[in-house]
């Protein structure tokens, strides 16, 4: 692995451990971070209040009045070197099928309203200068690289249910645009926008400060589980699914949001195994792999 | 029995002692946001620390209640009025079907507290009655109040529960317009310049007007981020980071300019990179400040953190003893 050799321990005041795997982004340090929150999870320490796997880092919140904050320490420093002895980087995860409707026009108007002042090509729209900034043709272009290559959700949060997004692309490959100098104040629910190297798809309706690419039709979180994929959970997304995004057209896009309108919509979605080893290896073969088994779904 | 939200004020949700174990879907933890303040009302109707109250902002609501009811006003200082007439706070008001609770100006702080004995009784979401207005859930319909609300109460506790007639004055919040913040610096202060860093904790910061149940920013001589190349998936600005998990209280400095304070209903995590973290005793300070307010933020380290936070524990058993 080309990780640092040591995670980097740091506290959040009396109640959050932070440790940061690397300070950059890679599949390696999400899937170890992902890792230490797992087997955190299964040693059912007394006092643990919430494990939250991030990009290439985990928060853990915890009660320092029922597991001191050293004893912490040494448990995730313990498993910390577990999963880094660990051979096989396995992960049993599902595979989504994500519509998209890219260069819609709601993400546009917004993308309007917030030019001046908020981003850094005032005259294009979001899509255009994310093509430019990676020296791409057009936004077209943008938009085919986007969906081409499926991505890992590596973190959620942020608001209810909202994934962060890592592409199963080669680093030389890999789409990096700024954020908004300014956040918005307002974002379209269902919004895919891109920021860093990461996709993040907007659950709600609210701030944000990534580029926009486009909508959505069917929800990711849906507080009155009135869906059948939300029938467990209100959230649709865990850390460690992959998503293909498949683009819309507004005939389309409508088409599904009227399932859901009536409650009959169902992503596509199977059970995959996904392999750190296999996908360093041989990115691309190992997406082709992950994406057949939606095809058989 | 029913409570009628007659006019909504400025911001009026339903709060308890929170949500948790839902941080890692990005559901923050809600509740209360002077924990100390909402427990003394509680305390004084004979409900547990656990029911659920009103939270003001600033303006207070007009209520109308449909049946005889004890209950309690507290936090920040302001006038209190049953049919116009001016009572006390921090005490216990026994109200009569029909009558109207109303409000004056407020004299400090911006959270104020209004409990009923039996509690706030709307449904539970996620193991809270919390309002997540983002998320649409807990509250009533996952919102803040609006002029016509009806909010059921619970049936009040047995009489065994032990109720508190007043606050006495020495267990009544402070409302000071010079606060001192205890904070352990860490995270990615790395990243700061010393001088920034210095900036942070030696500096006097001012609250700014932007301040709320999400966070609150302060302004002051700003701070330096260190001029580094940036690690690949971060984002261009020296204060971006690799998206991360945020704890509660720490604070963000986007750009290097005005210091946020994340609080209960923030965000969970992104990309800004933060210098330390608000120790969880001294949380409920941020209820007690209007903008304007001098802060300083002090380090310490954990073993102070977890002294300061025995001490916290302390006055609030106290309320319950």
């Amino acid at each position: 692995m080309t990780l640092p050799e040591h995670a980097r321990y740091t506290w959040g005041g009396d109640e959050f451990l932070v440790v940061e795997i690397a300070p950059d982004m890679s599949l390696e340090a999400n899937f170890v971070a992902n890792s230490i929150a797992t087997r955190i999870e299964e040693r059912e320490l007394p006092g643990i209040v919430d494990i939250c796997p991030a990009n290439a880092s985990l928060l853990i919140r915890f009660n320092p009045d029922e597991l001191p904050y050293m004893d912490l320490e040494r448990h995730v420093r313990d498993v910390d070197v577990e999963v880094r002895k660990a051979t096989e980087g396995v992960l049993e995860t599902r595979v989504f099928e994500v519509p998209v409707w890219y260069d819609d026009p709601y993400t546009r108007a917004t993308g309007a309203k917030f030019r001046e002042g908020y981003h850094q090509d005032p005259s294009g729209t979001d899509l255009e200068y994310a093509a430019h900034v990676n020296g791409l043709a057009d936004a077209q272009e943008f938009v085919r690289r986007h969906h081409e290559r499926p991505w890992i959700v590596s973190m959620v949060g942020f608001v209810a249910g909202l994934p962060f997004l890592y592409q199963l692309a080669p680093l030389s490959e890999q789409l990096e645009v700024p954020k908004y100098l300014s956040p918005r104040t307002d974002t379209p629910p269902l919004t895919v926008g891109i920021g860093g190297c990461f996709t993040a798809h907007y659950s709600v309706r609210g701030a944000g400060g990534y580029q926009m690419l486009g909508i959505a039709p069917a929800p990711i979180y849906d507080p009155e589980q009135k869906l059948a994929d939300f029938t467990d959970f209100s959230v649709l997304f865990k850390t460690g699914d992959i998503v293909k995004y498949r683009p819309v057209n507004e005939a389309e896009y409508r088409e599904i949001e009227e399932q859901v309108q009536a409650g009959t919509y169902r992503y596509k979605q199977a059970s995959v195994t996904f392999s750190l080893t296999e996908a360093l290896d041989d990115i691309d073969g190992h997406n082709r792999k992950l994406l057949e088994a939606l095809n058989v779904a | 029995m029913s409570l009628e939200i007659i006019k909504p004020g400025l911001s009026t949700t339903v709060q308890d002692r929170g949500r948790f174990g839902y941080y890692r879907y990005g559901i923050p933890q809600g509740g209360a946001m002077d924990q100390y303040a909402a427990a003394l009302a509680n305390r004084i109707v004979g409900n547990t620390a656990d029911d659920a109250l009103l939270e003001c902002s600033y303006l207070g609501p007009k209520i109308s209640i449909d049946s005889d009811a004890l209950i309690s006003v507290t936090g920040a200082p302001i006038d209190v009025l049953v049919n116009g007439v001016e009572v006390e706070q921090n005490a216990r008001l026994e109200l009569e079907a029909g009558d109207e609770l109303s409000f004056g100006v407020i004299k400090g702080g911006t959270k104020f507290f209004i409990a009923v004995a039996g509690g706030i009784d709307v449904p539970e979401a996620l193991g809270s009655r919390s309002t997540y207005p983002i998320g649409r859930i807990g509250g009533l319909e996952g919102r803040a109040l609006i002029a016509g609300d009806t909010l059921p109460v619970g049936l009040p506790h047995p009489e065994s529960l032990p109720r508190l007639e007043r606050v006495p004055k020495d267990m009544l919040p402070e409302y000071s317009r010079s606060m001192r913040v205890r904070v352990m610096v860490g995270l990615y202060d790395h990243k700061l310049t010393d001088e920034g860093l210095r900036n942070l904790t030696e500096a006097e910061w001012t609250l700014t007007p932007v301040a709320d149940r999400m966070g609150l920013r302060f302004d002051g001589p700003g701070v330096e981020w260190k001029d580094e190349p940036q690690p690949f998936g971060a984002g261009q600005d020296p204060s971006n980071i690799t998206d991360a998990g945020y704890p509660v209280g720490s604070i963000q400095i986007p750009g290097g300019t005005q210091p946020i304070v994340l609080h209960y209903d923030a965000v969970s995590g992104g990309g800004y990179a933060q210098a330390g973290t608000v120790i969880s005793a001294d949380m409920d300070l941020f209820a007690r400040m209007s903008p304007g307010t001098k802060v300083r933020f002090v380090p310490v380290d954990m073993e102070e953190a977890l002294a300061a936070r025995a001490e916290a524990r302390a006055r609030f058993d106290r309320i319950w003893s």
